[in-house]
């Protein structure tokens, strides 16, 4: 039995964040993400949680980090220049290995851009948000029911492996308003993931001794077992080194944890990072993500109705990529592809990086507005 | 019997990596002090430090302890504390780290009243980047940065502090390190912020070019601008100028957030009416 509610992107995000079982958010208020703050301040004490404006978007996060080192499951909410703002701590909870979703719905760039207008520009901010080598976790909502099936995700994925994980929304999306088929919350205590502890003797824990590709086991503070967190390199048990092998340990094993791992199994966890529409007898592949692929379900469905054979690939999870699905759909559509979002081809290049080859076709919009099915559909004619 | 500090240390990690002769040490075994004095638990407590010599400080204390970002520690540990109002929280940052780059966060953390004890450690310069002007640099001293001389006017932390809400302010040099223990017993035993303005040395980095080559020299620069309170109200206005009055500068009761936080949260479960402006004394 789903439930069924009548909401927004936002609001949804910020249900979704208390019920997968967070208790601080720390943010600023920025347009188009505040509303996940405004929902989150109204929220998260009723279940005994903490919501804090703070005095811009580098505390607000600051503020979050600090929190989930408690053990409680934390997140900030912004958009594009929030995350400029907040990219120094993103990278410290990279390589301290601190959880937090940061949620951003993505408005026109850069700087001030076009704060109340749609853009997903900021997936290849999401993909490198700060300096030093590390691998990002970017989800993308593709719908209202995703704005929170998507985010509990988020969150899971943090815990699992101890990251901070990106969760986009668009301009759209966060202020679309209508009807959103949620899972039982039953469902979504189940799926619930915490992260690991270590339960030996405090003499023995080394938060930051993990094997290649593994996490760190980093316990709550105020549990008895006392340790260093720096944003530092750092050895086993969490003090600063600057040892060659360990450095290069270090960076390799936070790459590994997440571009290894998911290479390797084929996704970093059970649920899709993917969707695909009518793609199976497809002649021609449209490839777009975020609200942008409310526009392809149309454009698909309108140009099968002309006899056209269009299908949809959708990512979900952007960062990393699907990478063995794309190679396959690069192998069976060859140039028959359309990749259609809003910048000027940040995700593009991410298909040409992987199916190696640059002759499919764009549809690519910056100024702010969306793309109409209309356009979709007379781009695919003109290329077939 | 003499104070066993090693209860509190991680003794592996010996010797710092201050410079000798610098007055950080002195702070460190003065907060060890207090610590003990408080009778708190160490896995009830957390140290959060900034970037800088002062950023070290968090690493050499048993306890939970964070090494943040430049500048934002009371950032960082505003979190920490909301999430654990119960623990003991410790913020150690120096004078570039809290009131240039993080100036912004010390500001709100002292407006906001939360139960955090600031521990700012200001020795007047950058030193661990070798000498650049910070925002407490006396003018017309030498810097790497002003090679001239420093023009920028130097901040008065406590001010600041007082400006901006803090309850408890107050301010001393390491060169007294009993006096010194006794200020964070009482700033530890305060609720809401308790902002310690503490003088430090660095004979290395602010002393090479400025005459002070040696602690010595540095430490009686440091007695030769400090004044407790009490002599430094008696002074004329013009006397006051270049001296810091040291002490308790400030100490009122005042509403802490945590504590109105949980206030918020038994509003939001229909524990309590709305929190309205009749529930405060300061309205406005």
């Amino acid at each position: 039995m789903a439930r069924e509610v009548i909401s927004t992107g936002n609001e949804l995000a910020a249900k979704a964040a208390v019920e997968a079982g967070a208790r601080f958010f720390g943010g600023y208020p920025i347009t188009p993400s505040s509303e996940i703050m405004h929902v989150s301040s109204d929220m998260l004490p009723k279940v005994g949680g903490t919501c804090i404006q703070m005095e811009d978007e580098i505390a607000g996060i600051s503020a979050a980090l600090g929190a989930s080192m408690t053990g409680t499951k934390s997140y900030t909410a912004t958009s594009g220049p929030g995350i400029s703002l907040k990219a120094e701590q993103i990278g410290l909870a990279f390589i301290a290995e601190i959880p937090l979703v940061i949620f951003n719905v993505m408005r026109g760039g850069p700087s001030t851009g076009l704060p109340t207008r749609v853009s997903q520009a900021d997936i290849g901010q999401a993909q490198y948000p700060t300096h030093g080598d590390y691998a990002s976790i970017t989800l993308c909502a593709g719908s209202l029911t995703e704005c929170y099936t998507q985010s509990v995700r988020a969150f899971n994925l943090a815990e699992k492996y101890m990251t901070p994980v990106f969760m986009l929304l668009d301009e759209t999306i966060g202020h679309m308003h209508g009807k959103a088929d949620l899972p039982d919350i039953e469902e979504i205590e189940a799926s619930i993931v915490d992260r690991e502890k270590f339960h030996g003797e405090p003499a023995d824990y080394k938060p930051y001794k993990a094997e290649m590709n593994k996490p760190a086991v980093l316990n709550p503070m105020f549990e008895g077992y006392r340790y260093h967190i720096t944003g530092l390199h750092h050895g086993d048990e969490g003090f600063p080194t600057e040892d060659a092998t360990q450095c290069e340990f270090n960076i390799e094993r936070l790459v590994g944890k997440i571009n290894t791992v998911h290479l390797e199994n084929n996704g970093l966890d059970d649920l899709p990072d993917y969707e695909e529409v009518d793609l199976e007898d497809a002649d021609v592949c449209i490839i777009a993500y975020g609200s942008i692929a409310l526009a392809a379900y149309e454009a698909v469905k309108k140009l099968r109705s002309e006899g056209i054979k269009a299908g949809l690939f959708r990512p979900i999870m952007l960062w990393p990529s699907p990478i063995n699905r794309l190679e396959e759909i690069g192998k069976k559509f060859e140039n028959r592809i359309m990749v259609t979002e809003l910048n000027m081809g940040q995700y593009s290049k991410e298909i040409e990086r992987v199916i190696k080859r640059n002759d499919f076709t764009t549809l690519l919009k910056a100024n702010g507005r969306p793309i109409a099915p209309a356009e979709m559909v007379a781009k695919v004619k003109e290329m077939i | 019997m003499a104070f066993n500090y090693d209860k509190y240390l991680r003794v592996n990690k010996m010797p710092t990596l201050w410079c000798w002769g610098c007055g950080d040490g002195v702070i460190l075994k003065a907060t060890i002090r207090a610590i003990e004095k408080m009778g708190w638990d160490m896995d009830t407590v957390c140290i959060v430090s900034g970037i800088g010599c002062s950023g070290r400080f968090s690493s050499y204390i048993d306890c939970n302890t964070v090494h943040t970002t430049h500048g934002r520690t009371v950032a960082y540990a505003t979190g920490v504390k909301l999430a654990k109002p119960h623990a003991h929280v410790i913020v150690v940052a120096g004078d570039g780290d809290g009131l240039a780059i993080g100036g912004n966060h010390t500001i709100h953390g002292c407006r906001r009243n939360i139960d955090l004890n600031f521990i700012l450690i200001n020795n007047f310069i950058y030193g661990l980047t070798n000498s650049q002007t910070s925002p407490t640099t006396p003018r017309g001293m030498w810097t790497v940065s002003q090679k001239n001389g420093n023009i920028d006017p130097t901040f008065d932390a406590c001010k600041l502090a007082i400006g901006a809400g803090a309850s408890f302010v107050a301010r001393e040099a390491m060169t007294d390190p009993k006096k010194l223990e006794k200020i964070l017993v009482k700033g530890f035993s305060h609720k809401g912020f308790s902002f310690m303005d503490i003088f430090s040395n660095c004979h290395i980095n602010l002393g090479r070019k400025n005459k002070m080559l040696s602690a010595m020299d540095n430490l009686k620069w440091i007695d030769s601008i400090t004044l407790p309170v009490k002599k430094w109200e008696a002074l004329s206005e013009e006397e006051q100028l270049n001296i810091f009055p040291t002490g308790v500068l400030r100490e009122v009761e005042q509403e802490e957030y945590c504590d109105m936080y949980a206030e918020i949260q038994k509003a939001a479960k229909g524990e309590r009416p709305k929190i309205t402006q009749d529930d405060f004394k300061k309205k406005i």
